[in-house]
């Protein structure tokens, strides 16, 4: 190799390269625009604005409030018990059904499938309602359970915390259910095969096994419900009947009742760190896409 | 009969009969999943205030209340435009973007992925009140255009996910050779990659359609004077009363999904030549 | 399809580099492919005959460089805008298109009127012996199928210059063998300037004009098929193609021995202080009269035979330790008295089969 090797048309190929590259990152500038425009900027704005006092002066008083009155640490405590007892029946009820659902046939599986994501593709709102009709005073639910004997009086199960929940655990158990049974599918049966044959019985070898190898799975979809929990409006606000108050719903009052921008952004940037915290603590044990794909 | 219970029924050899309790369970689960969204649909022939199971009577008393009231036409107008609007403009812009970050080898990519989900991390109250103030800025607010553009902007992640994903799996060896056989990559793209991720496509393009007809939250803030959408006007009417009249609106709702994923199913197979 | 013998572009690279970060996939080269030629680029896996290929395809943008087809150069023009024809490893066939879809396609882009395209796509895979098979979906078709409408669809448009990317790897030897003859007669026939990429060193020297060993993104050598295993350039062209074993040997002024014996050799003697002998297994011969007058010969001892139907394989240990292989054709004389392990032999090799090169790492 020569040192002074002749280096034709370097100049022409490096702007080729360049132009390429320009125009194809160019095919996503729509979307980023859009995104900058609608989401980012916006958002930036009310960052800057949790920072301004009733007087107009840069103050930290409405990181304050959250701090010192009791109502506003109300509502961050029900919300983060909403969220974490939400987040724990989903894995109670979700995990066995989606491990019955992984041990079926394929054919079966697929049919379960459609019945978990069904309520996926039905409106948030319709399925709201729905159980407010089912759980009022003298609605199915109540109506069902009088009929088998399992309580007298119509119970109070709506417009409360317990009504709140049940709406909660049916919006986000699609959520939880699909990465899991991703995880489980996933997972070869010659280790099970193997456990057994090296003596394991069934109980041992499913939680030495067969539950360690899902954990990703469990982790994702758990950590997808409870950041949804958290920023969740419409379900409290219809079935909690004003007596269940999460951090969403107490942004929109501010906004839609005091008008007070200060409060209300001060509160959803926390919300907004809150949530970037929890990905990033997920994002130390599992990747991106991990996340994003069990949402489908 | 018996002896199925005995029979083992997965690699460790546990028996059916020791799993009763999860298929039982299961099962219940399952149903439960399913019942609301289904019952809404009798119960809104129900003639009664109080939108009982079984109908004692029957009639389409909250539908005839639905389809004359010029509110809720025009709030349901509103709602289909919109959710068209968004699913023509998210798709193109969406699946655009996902080709760009799967062809280009910049070193920010990775970046430019993380700020196309930004609007799945970031709380939807926030964006709701974020885009209120900047619209009443732009002189936007209670237009459609302005619903449009929030909707896409919630539906562009899903969008740029699934099309993602698909051009993931996709052999770009054959836009390769469409190219060499004297194609421009746009023409490539058109005639053999497009009709390839065709399903993934159409299921974005569903994704896009839902999120906006369902969508509460950010269009309880910028849907209003002239043109609310069917989910805010329902939002503030359950807020109040529990009118039975929504029954029959989430039956429609529901009626339209169904709709929209069957035409979806039919557009998004693999045509065979 | 008319013979293109006089319209087949020549092909010229020069000076061509391409790195990635620190690693060079082609280090500054340069190469001249004749009007009409078939030249296989050969080496190992990352050697950078791949490419090389999607350069000439323009696929891949290098750092600098001068790529000319006949007179003009292309190096900044886009694939699309080359007019080559080309094969991929994956077939690449349009699965959402008949055969005669996927192969009609160069010509839908060039706007042909249908009539003629339906007459160019039927001979194009008449071409390839898939006459009729116009109206068959891709998933229907097997391997060898997939690889004849591939070459059918790259050739259809008349290109003046074709690329091959390593189009045989994914068929199994029987057909494999088939198909390089198929695609030798293609090349007779058609007459268009082919480049061919490949590790099998065996298709190379069946299929090719002339050959470019690759490696480290460099051309160790190009040659005729021949020139290439009979006088190597070097030690890893000897060693990728053919079988050898390689003796170190001392040189002073011409004189070349090995240990003792003066060797005769024939060819030239390369300027190198790495001197190897290379012994190719079936140009030793079995002596078993003792040394041969005029040969250079070697006694042994025999460390194994291999019998293996056809031939047998003897692995003699010199005097000084070194390993030979010899190979020997098993005739009826010499069925019955193939040598044992432990007996000394005597080897010997012509000098017309003495080669010498260079046996440096490169």
């Amino acid at each position: 190799m020569t040192t002074t090797a002749l280096r034709p048309n370097e100049a022409g190929l490096r702007t080729d390269g360049r132009l390429e590259r320009l125009r194809l990152f160019g095919l996503s500038s729509p979307a980023m625009l859009l995104i900058l425009v609608i989401l980012v900027i916006p958002v930036g704005w009310l960052f800057y604005v949790s920072f301004i006092g009733a007087n107009g002066e840069f103050s930290l008083e409405n990181y304050e409030r959250m701090i010192k009155r009791k109502s506003y640490v109300r509502i961050f405590i029900t919300t983060f018990q909403v969220s974490v007892l939400t987040t724990g029946l989903c894995i109670l009820i979700g995990y066995p059904l989606a491990y019955f659902m992984s041990q079926l046939p394929n054919r079966l599986a697929n049919l379960c499938l459609i019945t978990v994501l069904l309520p996926f593709w039905t409106s948030l709102l319709v399925r709201t309602y729905a159980w407010l009709v089912l759980l009022q005073k003298q609605g199915l639910v109540n109506q069902w359970a009088m009929n088998l004997g399992l309580w007298d009086e119509p119970l109070k199960i709506v417009h409360n915390m317990t009504g709140t929940l049940i709406g909660m655990v049916h919006i986000m158990l699609p959520f939880l259910i699909l990465p899991v049974y991703g995880a489980m599918k996933a997972i070869d049966r010659d280790y099970l095969k193997a456990a057994s044959n090296l003596g394991a019985n069934p109980r041992t070898a499913f939680w030495t096994v067969f539950f360690p190898l899902t954990t990703p799975g469990l982790f994702a979809g758990s950590l997808m419900v409870f950041i949804l929990c958290l920023g969740f409006f419409v379900t409290p606000a219809v079935l909690g009947g004003g007596k269940v108050i999460m951090v969403s719903m107490k942004i929109v009052s501010n906004i839609e009742l005091f008008v007070n921008w200060g409060a209300a952004s001060a509160m959803g940037v926390v919300l907004l760190i809150m949530t970037l915290v929890i990905l990033w603590i997920a994002s130390r044990f599992l990747r991106l896409d991990q996340i994003t794909s069990g949402g489908h | 009969m018996a002896s199925w219970f005995k029979s083992p029924a997965s690699e460790t050899q546990v028996t059916h009969g020791q799993r009763l309790w999860l298929y039982v369970f299961a099962v219940i689960t399952m149903i439960l999943l399913v019942l609301p969204t289904l019952i809404v649909i009798p119960m809104s022939f129900s003639d009664s205030q109080y939108l009982e199971f079984p109908p004692e009577t029957w009639s389409t008393r909250w539908y005839d209340n639905f389809f004359g009231s010029d509110e809720w036409m025009q709030a349901m107008r509103t709602s289909l435009q919109t959710a068209f609007l968004t699913m023509l403009v998210a798709t193109p812009v969406g699946v655009a973007a996902a080709y760009g970050l799967h062809t280009s080898n910049v070193p920010f990519v990775r970046m430019a992925f993380v700020m196309m989900i930004t609007p799945m991390m970031v709380p939807l109250v926030l964006v709701a009140i974020g885009a209120f103030y900047a619209y009443v800025q732009l002189n936007i607010l209670y237009t459609v255009t302005g619903l449009v553009l929030a909707h896409t902007v919630l539906a562009l992640p899903l969008v740029v996910i699934v099309s993602g994903s698909a051009l993931k799996g996709y052999d770009m060896s054959q836009e390769q050779a469409a190219r060499s056989l004297g194609a421009p990559r746009w023409k490539a793209f058109f005639t053999v990659t497009l009709p390839q991720i065709r399903f993934a496509v159409v299921t974005s393009a569903l994704l896009a359609f839902l999120t906006s007809f369902d969508e509460v939250v950010v269009a309880m803030f910028i849907s209003g004077g002239d043109n609310p959408t069917l989910t805010r006007n329902m939002f503030n009417a359950l807020r109040d009363q529990i009118d039975p009249t929504i029954a029959s609106i989430s039956t429609l709702m529901i009626f339209v999904t169904t709709v929209m994923m069957v035409l979806a199913q039919v557009f998004g197979q693999q045509r065979k030549p | 399809m008319t013979t293109q013998a006089t319209e087949a572009l020549p092909i010229s690279v020069s000076n061509v580099t391409k790195t990635y970060g620190p690693v060079h996939a082609l280090d500054d080269v340069s190469l001249e492919v004749k009007s009409g030629e078939f030249l296989t680029l050969l080496g190992p896996s990352g050697s950078g005959k791949t490419t090389l290929l999607m350069v000439l395809a323009g696929f891949t943008r290098p750092d600098c460089g001068s790529l000319k087809f006949g007179d003009d150069e292309v190096i900044r023009k886009p694939p699309h805008l080359r007019d080559v024809g080309m094969t991929f490893q994956s077939y690449a066939l349009f699965p959402h298109m008949t055969v005669a879809g996927n192969v009609g396609y160069p010509l839908r882009l060039r706007k042909r009127p249908k009539a003629e395209i339906a007459e160019r796509v039927e001979r194009a895979l008449e071409t390839v012996q898939l006459g009729g098979y116009g109206d068959r979906r891709i998933d229907q078709l097997s391997g060898g199928q997939k690889q004849r409408v591939a070459v059918a669809r790259a050739i259809v448009f008349e290109p003046r210059i074709l690329l091959m990317d390593e189009p045989l790897s994914a068929l199994d030897k029987k057909l494999r063998d088939q198909m390089q003859i198929e695609l030798r007669h293609l090349h007779e026939q058609l007459g268009m300037t082919t480049v061919y990429v490949t590790h099998d060193q065996r298709e190379a020297l069946t299929m090719s004009d002339r050959i470019a060993v690759v490696n480290h993104g460099r051309i160790m050598q190009l040659s005729t098929p021949r020139d290439l295993y009979e006088r190597p350039a070097n030690r890893f062209v000897a060693d990728f193609i053919g079988e050898s074993t390689f003796l170190p040997v001392k040189r002073a002024g011409t004189d070349v021995h090995y240990g003792d014996t003066a060797l005769r050799y024939s060819g030239d003697l390369p300027d190198t202080p790495d001197l190897q002998l290379m012994i190719r297994p079936e140009r030793v011969l079995l002596s078993d009269t003792g040394p041969v007058e005029g040969a250079n010969n070697f006694t042994a001892t025999a460390s194994d035979v291999v019998y293996q139907g056809d031939s047998f394989l003897l692995h003699a240990r010199l005097q000084d330790g070194q390993q030979i292989v010899m190979r020997g054709a098993v005739r009826g004389d010499r069925a019955t008295s193939l040598p044992h392990v432990g007996d000394t032999v005597t080897l010997t090799m012509a000098p017309e089969d003495t080669v010498l090169i260079d046996g440096r790492e490169v």
